[in-house]
């Protein structure tokens, strides 16, 4: 592991590790990512020639899925602070939640991708929402997977005593990855689903979507 | 290290074709780069005279429209992405940890993904061409014309994909060196210690990590219309905005210019004051001048949309933004001036292509000037005028500045001298062949020809420029040819360099020519901004090898161009797909397992047993 930092005998000159740098470079850039998926999305708001739109967006479920999603970060801080104080079984047993927790996120968007297809014959194919919208939120769960492949790799490096309080950088650097892919879920809940939902034309703010009534809530 | 998790051992040997393939040097990967860079320039050179041998007579039949379609597009699409921009590269990646006294980049074998990225994304690019034709949909792209609809050759394909692949490879490219320049400095190196060169290679960074995303999506968004039948760009059946890939084309491709640019003013900036024997004038003043073009590049986009009918209010603050660059742009070339002013000029080959850089590119930002006026533009939108202009900057700017770094350089690269006399000959030969062929272009535009036609008519009047032009063209090819004898009869007997042929002020001139792998013995310490100039004993010698020995260097590794290997593959799937389903899907899996076992292997490489030992022998 020790070449991520380039040349070991060197100290950086900002004192930050090379590393972290690169994480933050990297999250800098994929603001840029999520800015072009989202503004898209909103250029191409209320332009649909046909099919189901914003009106379909559940917010009870979502509300419950971005809870999880939130929780999951501050699980994440827990792992962290575990590792940094030396205490692998608060560490472990906290990453571990991240990863359940993300995977129950991931869990609610494939039971949301499946009633749009299903009941409201929504694809990526069928109008303009149904492209901007799964490509951006499929883009966003690609990134919640990839989190969770790389804890869960981190978490089984640790058995192998490849993770320990001494390199609980790396940890902090899947962390910072982590929080912002949960920033940019926070963006979309409110940009895309809430005004989404709440602006779409012609819709009464009583009104259920199916897949709210489906799981009895709302 | 028991734990080799690797099918593939740590390499050690950094001989022969396996040592190119595995090094992590920054100095071998900006030789590749380069290398890779003038190869693709001579092959855009040719697509290029091959446009020029059918536009010199009226009614020609040398090439076809749809040929002439495909040329047009490969050699923008070659010059922009496989030549200025990997010419820059090669300058990056040898000179910047040379420059601000470090070992290597930041992230090794990260930069030898980003060369493998790059070069297998240009092939599969090219490979196009054996499988169907050469794309021909411009090297913009525009969609919705580039959706299947209307382009149904799957060398579209090819085209997104290739594009794809040698984007990420730039954007990793792009975060090794801002992290490498903010944090790599050797002690007392201050960002305002820095040379300009170094400078605009951080700006530049800057810029790739910022730009490209929104070309990333545009180019995934239109892949996802052509496999998978999503509707971004389908106006006719789905009400999608035309001007949606305009938008995210152009917020890319206008920091994008400035990529191309920067490097060239930066090289010029540390050219200049070497020939000049005094100092970078208003230094402060450069760096940031460089820092607003930048900034304020991320807000012109639409000045490439003038007549795509924004509305008034869009065109005009547009307008008043690409103006403004102007001023940015204006205090560099007074401040290159000012160096110049009063200075002991030698007039050396690299001088003279700084010198060539300055007045041409000049005259690229007048006419910049006059189609950021929207009615100007109107009228030219589309001409030979804005060919000129261009080629004004980009060949009178980025490639004049390129060949100065080149001559520049080049002893340092390789240890040996160009000759003089080759090397002002090519100036003048390319100095005059470049007029020749892109100042008539000028009067050609306001005359009416539009650019992309294949061919015109004897009654337009436009036959005698053309075939001027296509001479000029010719003779930009022969300077060319001159370059590639300087640098062979270099190879053969040029004379040795040594550590500071040109008597310059910066670090890269500290260390022997070309320079160990370790680049410096000792890392030395900076406390000035002209460390040759100010201190006298840093010029004569190196300081010897500490008592135990070479510096301890990054072992090579085979991961980089595995990883890069299935990434292509992936790409290379979904080309498949196309054709037979089971097959892609097949390769998709395969080259996608490739990718993550190497990503995987990356991260769990253990360092080379041999250099184990040598680590362990030291302490």
């Amino acid at each position: 592991m020790q070449y991520l930092s380039g040349i070991d005998d060197h100290r950086t000159s900002t004192g930050l590790d090379n590393r972290k740098m690169l994480m933050w470079a990297f999250l800098g850039s994929d603001v840029m990512f999520f800015g072009t998926l989202i503004g898209t999305h909103l250029i191409y708001r209320n332009r649909n020639l046909s099919g189901p739109q914003e009106e379909i967006l559940s917010i009870p479920i979502t509300t419950i899925s971005t809870f999880v999603l939130l929780m999951s970060s501050l699980a994440m801080v827990l792992a962290l602070a575990g590792i940094q104080r030396g205490n692998m079984g608060q560490f472990r047993f906290w990453t571990a939640i991240v990863c359940i927790f993300g995977s129950i996120f991931i869990g609610f968007q494939m039971f949301e991708f499946t009633e749009f297809a299903v009941h409201y014959g929504l694809t990526p194919r069928t109008n303009l929402f149904g492209s901007t919208f799964l490509v951006m939120t499929g883009f966003h769960g690609t990134h919640v997977a990839v989190g969770i492949l790389w804890l869960w790799s981190i978490l089984f490096a640790s058995y192998k005593g490849k993770i320990h309080q001494g390199n609980s950088l790396q940890v902090e650097i899947a962390g910072l990855y982590w929080h912002f892919v949960d920033i940019v879920w926070i963006v979309i809940f409110g940009v895309v689903y809430l005004i989404g939902a709440y602006g779409a034309e012609g819709r009464a703010l009583e009104e259920v979507p199916h897949a709210a009534r489906a799981v009895g809530i709302g | 290290m028991a734990a080799n998790i690797g099918i593939l051992k740590r390499p050690v040997s950094t001989e022969g074709v396996w040592g190119w393939i595995t090094t992590v040097d920054h100095k071998r990967i900006g030789i590749l780069y380069g290398v890779s860079a003038f190869i693709f320039f001579l092959i855009g050179g040719i697509e290029a005279l091959l446009m020029r041998v059918q536009l010199a007579q009226p009614d020609s039949t040398f090439v076809d429209a749809g040929t002439f379609n495909a040329l047009f597009t490969m050699h923008g699409t070659t010059m922009v992405f496989m030549v200025v921009m990997p010419a820059g590269a090669a300058f990056f990646n040898f000179l910047v940890p040379l420059m601000i006294g470090a070992r290597d980049v930041a992230f090794p074998r990260l930069n030898a993904l980003s060369y493998w990225l790059f070069i297998f994304g240009a092939i599969l690019m090219n490979f196009s061409f054996f499988k169907a034709a050469f794309p021909d949909v411009g090297w913009f792209g525009y969609a919705p014309l580039t959706t299947s609809e209307y382009t149904l050759s799957s060398s579209t394909d090819y085209w997104v994909l290739g594009l794809q692949i040698m984007g990420i490879g730039t954007t990793a490219a792009g975060f090794n060196f801002v992290i490498t320049i903010l944090n790599m400095r050797a002690p007392g190196m201050t960002l305002m210690r820095m040379p300009l060169f170094p400078w605009m290679t951080l700006i530049v960074s800057f810029l790739i990590i910022f730009a490209f995303p929104p070309l990333t999506i545009a180019l995934t968004l239109l892949l996802f219309d052509r496999f998978f039948g999503t509707n971004f760009f389908d106006t006719a059946g789905a009400g999608a905005d035309p001007l949606l890939w305009q938008h995210l084309f152009w917020i890319f491709g206008h920091p994008e210019v400035y990529i191309l640019i920067l490097p060239a003013m930066g090289i010029v900036s540390d050219v200049l004051p070497t020939f000049s024997r005094k100092p970078l004038f208003g230094y402060t003043t450069v760096v940031f001048a460089g820092a607003v073009i930048a900034f304020l590049g991320f807000g012109v986009w639409a000045h490439h949309m003038f007549t795509t009918g924004l509305g008034a209010w869009a065109t005009a603050a547009f307008a008043g933004a690409t103006m403004a660059i102007g001023v940015p742009t204006g205090v560099k070339v007074f401040n290159w001036l000012a160096t110049m002013w009063g200075g002991s000029l030698q007039f050396k080959t690299p001088m003279l292509f700084a010198l060539g850089f300055i007045s041409m590119f000049m005259l690229g930002g007048l006419s910049g000037v006059m189609h950021a006026a929207v009615p100007v533009d109107t009228q030219q939108q589309d001409t030979y005028f804005i060919v000129a202009h261009f080629h004004y900057v980009l060949f009178g700017g980025s490639i004049f500045g390129l060949t100065a770094g080149i001559y520049y350089w080049f002893p340092k690269m390789t240890g040996r001298m160009l000759s003089e006399r080759i090397g002002k000959l090519h100036f003048w030969v390319m100095f005059i062949g470049f007029n020749m062929t892109f100042m008539p272009m000028h009067i050609l535009g306001v005359l009416g020809m539009p650019r992309r036609v294949y061919t015109y008519s004897v009654e337009q009047n436009w036959a005698g420029l053309n075939l001027f032009v296509s001479v000029g063209a010719f003779i930009i090819a022969l300077s060319i040819l001159l370059l590639i004898i300087n640098i062979v009869r270099s190879a053969r007997k040029g004379e040795a360099a040594g550590m500071n042929p040109w008597a310059a002020a910066t670090l890269e001139w500290a260390i022997p020519s070309p320079p160990p792998h370790y680049n410096f013995a000792v890392i030395p310490t900076v406390r000035s901004q002209h460390p040759l100039w100010d201190e006298e004993a840093n010029a004569v010698e190196p300081p010897p090898l500490p008592a135990h020995g070479e510096p301890h260097m990054p072992d090579p590794s085979y991961w980089p161009i595995v990883v890069a290997f299935g990434v292509t593959m992936v790409a290379g799937g979904l080309l498949i797909w196309q054709a037979t389903t089971w097959v892609g899907l097949f390769v998709i899996a395969v080259s996608g397992f490739i990718g993550i076992r190497g990503i995987y292997g990356w991260v769990f490489e253990p360092v080379a047993e041999e250099s184990a030992e040598r680590v362990h022998a030291h302490h």
